[in-house]
């Protein structure tokens, strides 16, 4: 007799088991061999605790009342968590501070997609270390485990967060247009992007630089040719993304980035660097990250903070990927 | 941390890059546009029953125009073009759309029956108006958008057959010359949104082959300029 699950959930049976087991140990392994302590939090917190991280995933994530009429919601990333914990548990303490999970989080699908509602992270959060040292040490931890992990193909995109708001701000653009021109960078609609800031009055040239400036993807060649775009915003940016280079050069982990000025992640924590991680054998995105430096405030304590997660079941697929790719090449 | 998470894509990453190609009515146009920027599409334009061509280059994959998103989405195909109606009916699918090709141009209406008041009617009486649609999620933003209620009603085959024989007040359509709603003795009502061709590509394929997707996209840039 079947009993079903809900869509977007699934069971793990032996074979796969044992192979993401294998996969959690090497990932863990490589954190704790760096210094990153393993923590767990718990799956369900109070909805208010969460919003307060990122009030813009609130809206995807699962919420139901407590015996005595809470509203609580299960965690939908594990960042938001680890900077309430460690506002609670580690307030005192000498930054920076090494955490790092394995955990499983929750967000709302859409049906038929085939999307995960309940879906595994591993990552690593640096908490105290400020850019652009506390950066480069996530990207190379971040490299020792893809490396662990045997993708050794797997490539490093780099951007920035804080780029298009302030560019479009020195634009003179207010913040109700921006955000409609943000939604479609980060969709990467160029014609609606082009669409979007025609209707807005700026010149012709401010078009083209931001359309131009999403395009830039590659070598540090990149901040070269933003930099002839021109404006105070793109100085900013990739000076800051040229230091960020710069001290991943000096510890020797700068050859799989690749400089992506359209990078643009969706959720509301993000400042300064951000990261994202591909592998040729697979389609999709296998995990991204980068620095927070405002989170920790939202819970009361000031301290800068980067990390980045990878999903499980991706890292998984893709290793299958490549292991299959290598025996035919 | 972010991303969406949606189902695994298997993506090859050696050889020539693989452009998704729309069989119907954009093939002829799109066989054109890769004409014009030097590849040879003399194999895709034979008979031959084939799916996937083979040309210096780039790999040609045919196929349906509303799979393309889907297959750019997972990686299979690295790039593709398909019409604007369909990757705003799957917004939900990440693709990159990089191009607005040019042609394939047309409009997605609200049309009804000539002379025929039951979409006001229906809207006035009963504040409801049923409307039969290949496109119900463009539809339901577009009723959603000007404040109407509206039954959206899925159907797969000829559109115009809905309102004439009472299924539906209205359609929502694609309408390129129009040709088809005269026939049927229907006619436009409101204006939805304007669509052509797109040039799309897979998010990680746009990473990873950056030179070789830029290159591309250069090259059919000019076309359209030209």
């Amino acid at each position: 007799m079947i009993h079903p699950i809900p869509p977007g959930t699934r069971d793990v049976l032996p074979d796969e088991m044992r192979e993401l087991r294998r996969l959690h140990r090497t990932m863990i392994d490589v954190f704790e061999s760096r210094g990153f302590g393993e923590v767990a939090t718990p799956a369900i917190e109070y909805d208010e605790v969460l919003a307060r991280g990122d009030g813009r995933t609130a809206d995807s994530a699962y919420r139901f009342f407590g015996e005595r009429g809470d509203l609580l919601a299960l965690r939908s990333d594990m960042t938001v968590p680890i900077a309430r914990l460690v506002a609670s548990r580690y307030a005192k303490v000498e930054p920076p501070l090494r955490l790092c999970y394995l955990a499983n989080a929750f967000r709302a699908v859409r049906p038929q997609r085939g999307q995960m509602r309940e879906f595994a992270q591993a990552g690593v959060e640096l908490i105290g270390a400020p850019a652009p040292g506390g950066t480069a040490e996530v990207v190379e931890v971040l490299e020792a485990t893809l490396d662990a992990v045997g993708l050794d193909r797997a490539v490093i995109g780099l951007g920035d967060a804080d780029l298009y708001r302030q560019l479009l701000a020195e634009f003179g653009i207010e913040e109700g247009a921006r955000d409609a021109v943000l939604s479609r960078l980060a969709a990467h609609d160029l014609v609606g992007l082009e669409e979007e800031l025609s209707r807005l009055e700026i010149g012709d040239e401010q078009v083209a630089t931001c359309v131009a400036l999403s395009q830039l993807r590659g070598g540090g060649e990149v901040l070269d040719e933003a930099r002839s775009l021109g404006g105070a915003a793109v100085e900013r940016a990739t000076a800051r993304i040229g230091e960020t280079i710069a001290a991943l050069e000096a510890r020797g982990v700068s050859d799989r980035v690749q400089i992506d000025l359209g990078l643009l992640r969706d959720l509301g924590y993000y400042s300064g660097a951000i990261l994202e991680v591909y592998d040729p054998a697979l389609g999709h995105v296998l995990g991204g990250g980068g620095r927070y430096d405002e989170l920790l405030r939202r819970f009361g304590v000031d301290l800068p903070a980067a990390g980045f997660a990878l999903y499980l079941e991706r890292v998984h697929v893709a290793q299958m990927e490549e292991s299959r790719e290598g025996e035919v090449r | 941390m972010s991303v969406e998470v949606a189902g695994m894509g298997h993506a090859k990453s050696e050889g020539p890059l693989k452009l998704a190609v729309p069989r119907g009515a954009l093939l002829g146009e799109t066989l054109d546009a890769l004409d014009a920027i030097g590849v040879d599409t003399g194999e895709a334009r034979g008979d031959s029953r084939s799916l996937i061509f083979e040309t210096p280059g780039l790999t040609l994959v045919t196929m349906r125009p509303s799979d393309v998103p889907t297959y750019v989405e997972a990686g299979a195909a690295d790039l593709g073009i398909t019409g604007k109606d369909v990757l705003l009916e799957q917004s939900d699918r990440v693709v990159y759309e990089l191009l607005d090709l040019g042609y394939g141009r047309c409009r997605m209406v609200l049309a009804g029956r000539k002379g025929d008041e039951s979409l006001g009617e229906a809207e006035r009486r009963l504040g409801m108006m049923r409307i039969a649609t290949k496109y119900p999620r463009v539809a339901v933003r577009h009723f959603e958008a000007t404040g109407r209620q509206v039954e959206v009603i899925e159907v797969k085959g000829s559109i115009e057959l809905a309102p004439l024989i009472g299924l539906a007040d209205g359609i929502v359509d694609l309408v390129a010359t129009g040709r088809t709603l005269e026939e049927n003795d229907l006619e436009v009502r409101e204006e939805i949104l304007e669509c052509s061709a797109r040039f799309v590509a897979n998010r990680v394929a746009h990473k990873l082959r950056a030179a070789e997707v830029d290159e591309l996209t250069a090259r059919l840039r000019e076309t359209v300029a030209s």
